[in-house]
């Protein structure tokens, strides 16, 4: 029923576009129908694949060091007071910028290679991966840490033992959401400077007027997103308490 | 385990200046169940708190003591109305929190016999999710027991399970915990009947002793003593709050 319903909306979302070309008369190169960007899509279909390629790999690898790092950062965050009052403005603040504005400087100091795509992937998915994790740290149930406590369990063991576990919940969401934000982040890398990656093909294409190739490549870039974060949910799904 | 003491909590507590419960003593008997029965808000949750040296948010000048002079707080099992069981732990792993927060470690035939003694052997192995709110309560009791402290506090711990399931919990709490000194915060007059070998009223003004029933404990549901107790409590709530 959810396959066939998300099918009648893809369908729907096909003959709306087509439709809108058909009835305006749009030259190719302004707005080309999904029958021709279908058929660029499979003329370049091993252009588009190394591109998504080297996309991939960007947001993965950034998808597991901006998890890692804020993972880091919330247990810092949850486990002392003075990290919290000297830190967490610092968190809020850098959220309140433009990250987008970094990526040239990202460039600059990390070159035109993968890493500073990854930074930025990791720039963008730190926040939520970090608040969401903090938040379930600092949202125990108090039952369960006053039971700890005439326990005589240690803060360490605490920690351990009862508030990551109670927060693993809270991290999945963060890492669900980041599993949609670091694509966009890789392809802002992408945008600013480099020679390959689907964010380059898009402005390559964009550049020579290759409308076409530029939609394939979003579209393209739009499903590995969602693959990515059907992925991910389904990979938290222990975490998020939802196959027990 | 050190021979459960006699204990005695004696003051007053206040919250930002407004007092909570006036200058009260209460003793608890070693070895004894005693039942702390109040309405909603008299702070009997409070002297329950005080006494496992939880965070109470209430200021209280006093003292609690235990007749053998040692400290109170790290002699004490807790159970509460919510079992407070780890939702992604199973049974076996719930009834061992403690030694596994303190990283001792886990005694498994003890564990193994204080599970079957709860009739939870064929769910070991389960998480909390996959128990009846009565079977969650055994686990609760199982690692209360599992504890094996000389000083129970149990904050109206049978309150949310219906009344044949709260009646089975009573007999086999009672049972398990003999030998202990035990606090029982309760609202229930009928519990406190049942279950009291001392039975406190606490109000606004003061705790008021209640004579128990002179059946042991767990009195049957049906003992005509229990009964008239049970009335007689009630009456003394009633009074309270008119």
């Amino acid at each position: 029923m959810k396959m066939l319903s998300a099918l009648a909306a893809t369908l729907f979302a096909l003959v709306l576009w087509q439709a809108i070309v058909t009835l305006t008369g749009l030259p190719k190169f302004i707005l080309p129908g999904p029958a021709v960007v279908a058929e660029t899509w499979w003329q370049n279909r091993w252009l588009i694949a190394e591109h998504t390629w080297i996309t991939a790999v960007e947001v993965l690898i950034g998808l597991v060091c901006g998890t890692v790092l804020g993972v880091v950062t919330a247990l810092q965050l949850a486990n002392s007071r003075a990290a919290r009052v000297l830190v967490q403005p610092m968190l809020v603040f850098t959220q309140a910028l433009p990250v987008f504005a970094l990526a040239p400087l990202l460039t600059l100091w990390l070159g035109y290679g993968l890493w500073s795509k990854v930074a930025m992937a990791v720039l963008i998915i730190y926040f939520p991966i970090t608040s969401s994790f903090f938040d379930g740290l600092m949202r125990t149930p108090p039952g369960y840490l006053d039971l700890a406590r005439t326990m005589q369990a240690s803060p360490r063991s605490v920690l351990w033992h009862i508030r990551i576990p109670a927060a693993l919940p809270s991290l999945a969401s963060g890492m669900r959401l980041a599993a949609v934000y670091a694509p966009i982040g890789a392809v802002i890398g992408e945008w600013v400077g480099s020679s390959q990656g689907l964010g380059y093909l898009m402005l390559l294409a964009n550049g020579r007027a290759k409308t076409d190739l530029m939609f394939a490549a979003m579209l393209t870039l739009g499903v590995f997103s969602i693959l990515l974060h059907l992925a991910v949910r389904r990979a938290t799904a222990r975490m998020a308490g939802e196959a027990r | 385990m050190t021979p459960p003491p006699d204990l005695i909590l004696s003051g007053q507590a206040s919250i930002d200046g407004a007092p909570l419960f006036a200058p009260l003593t209460l003793s608890l008997t070693a070895g004894q169940w005693t039942c702390l029965l109040g309405g909603s808000g008299v702070g009997k949750t409070t002297v329950l708190r005080l006494i496992a040296g939880l965070a109470t948010g209430a200021e209280f000048t006093g003292e609690i003591r235990a007749s053998d002079g040692l400290p109170v707080a790290d002699r004490v099992a807790y159970m509460a109305q919510d079992d407070l069981l780890l939702p992604w732990a199973t049974v076996a792993q719930n009834v061992a929190l403690g030694a596994r927060l303190r990283g001792e470690r886990v005694d498994q035939d003890r564990r193994a016999r204080l599970i079957a003694r709860m009739g939870l052997q064929d769910h070991m192995a389960k998480k909390p999710s996959g128990l009846s709110g009565g079977q969650r309560q055994r686990v609760a009791l199982a690692r209360t027991l599992m504890e094996d402290k000389p000083i129970i506090l149990l904050d109206e711990p049978f309150s949310a399970l219906d009344a044949r399931t709260r009646a089975d919990m009573q007999d086999l709490a009672a049972e398990a915990l003999q030998g202990r000194t035990v606090l029982l915060v309760t609202h229930d007059p009928a519990e406190a009947a049942r279950l009291g070998q001392s039975i406190m009223v606490m109000t606004r003004h003061g705790l008021t002793p209640c004579q128990p029933p002179h059946a042991p404990v767990p009195r049957k549901v049906d003992d005509l003593e229990t009964l008239e107790t049970q009335g007689a409590l009630l009456k003394l709530l009633r009074e309270e709050v008119a």
